[in-house]
């Protein structure tokens, strides 16, 4: 269908896309067939991978999802490149060394869950989920345009590993509690983790659903929050503040947990942590730089909601490290195709 | 006729009973309340399954959200509030969490309309019908008795998707039986007649009824189709009774800017049926504090406007027939 190159900005964009076209794209999601009601732990014999990655070789992962981020908001012109930067190395830490997931066994009820509730960072779970093995690279290229499921903020029914659409913000910790609640009810092992931006906290919702995970001290359940004291209009401190973040959830019987975002020992040891926490659920406020990766940009909030353009790209790609052009960056996906689960 | 010649009877006990059936039958059967359990009577289920039962606080927008939640980790949901605040405070969630990811959510709203009493406008839902069926996957359904609400919820935890429904705070008359048919997107025809028909949904149904018995007594015959569905509409017995009846008149407690007058009226203007059409519901207006009866006065949706109403149309369809002869 998407065949060469040029694909991505030519007939991706085209006005003539028909609807045919785009219904064929859309993605059912399988239906659990496994009990989800009562004991689960007899099925707990299934494959379900934790990979265990090194901190060497999740650097390298994180810097080629820098890489996927930038390039991706670059061929669809329109995206938010900053917060994927932010939160681009805990959150692979989380999907490959924590959670049990598996791309061959969608349904599976006692696999974790990951929401990004600020679904603005799509671009960062397409990548992340596409590296992890739902779906092939170089469909990333399709980000935004008419046809592709890789809508500008996620659609759980489009993309495989997906466990909900998001983009409306302050939503993702209330559904992610419900998960987590359903999980306990079922018995299952599986846990939840929702990132949220620190400016989406400032949406009432949030605190709603704190609230309640407090009260029913859901062990299962985590929050990460992406702290790059960042959003549209500037700094989150000046806009309205949340400080102090950690006193605030501790008030709401939450056990919290302050780490640097993009250090991978402090990142594991704030996960091992989390996993030991009985009778609370748990906050990771992770301290993180908006644009990390890419020294030039680094810590401007006005890079929250922008894409990046030739000249932007090249220094981006120059300073993660890779020696190419912005053409010679989407050459190297190959051809743009779906291959997914 | 009046209401106290009915029988008369919550259509919320219908619910909070048959939820408890449910939970009998089905362990995937959960319940969510804000707060008002001894109001929607979820209680019933609460005390029945304390294990299946979530209490959410006041805090409607998680409580929907974690709703959806659930549904995703392969529960059926069923959450009550009041209709104002399940459609208005939580709406976001409502579209976003149910509707748009089509979760498996019953959204279950007590003390809709404006027969809730005494606690005047701030807990009156007269937007909900219009603002729930604009949403794409959402089915929006107002049981008009006891019987059809247990018809409604049993059939609401078999099917697959969001679906709104909206029960009233008072008793109100029995109309339909344990035998009268409830079959998704349609309508239910109870009286036969050949002059107007009145297209009701929820506590209008025996107002239309009572129309429908004294304006035979004066020689007008009334085709009564009952609506439990707003969302999918039953185009096929709208198009029938226009085109057998000749005009129509719709009965509902919602303001008239949206609703059932509005989906009927736009069902009909589509078709090759043009008849007149009468709708009857709230004007545009903020009721007041009192007692049920006394507000279904002042907004006018009385058994006089509905016959009212049947004469009106009436008299259009002839005067156009009388038009076109000429």
């Amino acid at each position: 269908m998407f065949t060469g190159q040029a694909c991505y900005s030519r007939e991706m964009q085209s006005q003539e896309v028909s609807l045919p076209l785009i219904r064929s794209l859309t993605y059912n999601p399988p239906v659990a067939t496994s009990p989800v009601v009562g004991d689960v732990s007899a099925h707990l014999g299934a494959q379900m991978p934790v990979l265990k990655k090194t901190h060497d070789e999740l650097a390298e992962i994180a810097r080629q999802i820098r890489k996927d981020v930038c390039v991706m908001t670059y061929a669809a012109k329109s995206g938010h490149a900053g917060g994927p930067l932010s939160a681009a190395d805990y959150t692979t830490y989380l999907l490959w060394n924590v959670m049990n997931i598996d791309p061959d066994n969608l349904t599976l009820p006692e696999r974790d869950r990951f929401i990004l509730s600020n679904g603005h960072c799509s671009a960062l779970n397409y990548a992340l989920l596409s590296h992890r093995g739902f779906f092939n690279r170089s469909y990333l290229l399709t980000f935004r345009s008419t046809p592709s499921r890789l809508q500008g903020h996620p659609n759980r029914l489009k993309v495989p590993g997906l466990e909900a659409s998001t983009g409306s913000l302050g939503h993702g910790l209330s559904i992610g509690l419900g998960i987590a609640m359903g999980l306990k009810l079922s018995k299952s092992p599986g846990r939840v983790y929702v990132n949220v931006g620190d400016g989406e906290l400032q949406e009432g919702s949030c605190w709603e659903a704190i609230m309640a995970a407090g009260h029913y001290k859901q062990d299962n359940y985590c929050m990460m929050v992406d702290w790059n004291d960042a959003q549209i209009d500037g700094k989150m401190t000046d806009i309205m503040n949340i400080e102090p973040i950690d006193k605030k959830l501790e008030a709401f019987h939450w056990h919290v947990i302050v780490a640097d975002g993009h250090d991978y020992d402090a990142i594991k040891a704030a996960f091992d942590e989390q996993q030991t926490i009985k009778g609370k659920p748990v906050a990771i406020v992770f301290k993180t730089i908006m644009m990390q990766g890419v020294p030039s940009y680094a810590d401007d909030y006005k890079w929250h909601g922008k894409f990046l353009d030739a000249d932007a790209l090249t220094v981006a790609l120059r300073e993660l490290h890779f020696n190419e052009t912005p053409d010679e960056a989407i050459a190297s996906y190959g051809e743009v195709k779906w291959h997914g689960r | 006729m009046a209401v106290k010649d009915w029988q008369l009877e919550l259509t919320r006990e219908a619910y909070g009973r048959t939820l408890v059936e449910l939970g009998q039958e089905n362990p995937r059967i959960v319940v969510l309340d804000a707060d008002l359990a001894v109001s929607t009577l979820t209680k019933y289920f609460r005390d029945a399954f304390p294990d299946r039962f979530f209490e959410m606080g006041i805090a409607e927008q998680n409580m929907v959200g974690v709703a959806s939640g659930l549904a995703l980790a392969g529960y059926i949901p069923f959450l009550s509030s009041y209709a104002m605040f399940l459609s208005g405070r939580a709406y976001d969630q409502i579209r976003q969490d149910c509707d748009y990811q089509n979760t498996n959510v019953k959204l279950a709203a007590a003390h809709g309309g404006i027969s809730v009493g005494q606690d005047g406008p701030t807990h009156q839902s007269m937007e909900d019908l219009a603002a729930l069926s604009a949403m794409v996957n959402m089915t929006v359904v107002v049981p008009a008795d006891f019987h059809q609400t247990q018809k409604l919820v049993r059939w609401a935890a078999a099917y697959e998707g969001p679906v709104y429904f909206r029960m009233g705070r008072e008793k109100v008359p029995m109309v339909t039986d344990a035998d009268t048919p409830f079959e998704y997107g349609k309508m239910i025809q109870l009286t036969h007649g050949g002059d107007c028909t009145i297209i009701a949904t929820g506590l209008m149904l025996w107002m239309a009824i009572e129309a429908q018995r004294e304006l035979a007594t004066e020689g007008i015959g009334v085709r009564v189709l009952n609506a439990p569905f707003i969302k999918p509409i039953d185009e096929a017995a709208i198009l029938q009774a226009a085109a057998e009846t000749g005009c129509l008149v719709t009965a509902e407690e919602h303001n008239v800017w949206g609703g059932l007058g509005s989906i009927v009226a736009r069902v009909v203007v589509g078709s090759e049926h043009l008849v007149p059409i009468e709708i009857v519901g709230i004007n545009n207006m903020y009721l007041t504090s009192g007692p049920w009866t006394d507000l279904l006065e002042v907004a006018s949706l009385t058994t006089t406007r509905l016959k009212d109403a049947v004469k009106t149309a009436i008299r259009r369809r002839d005067a156009r027939v009388a038009t076109a002869s000429r």
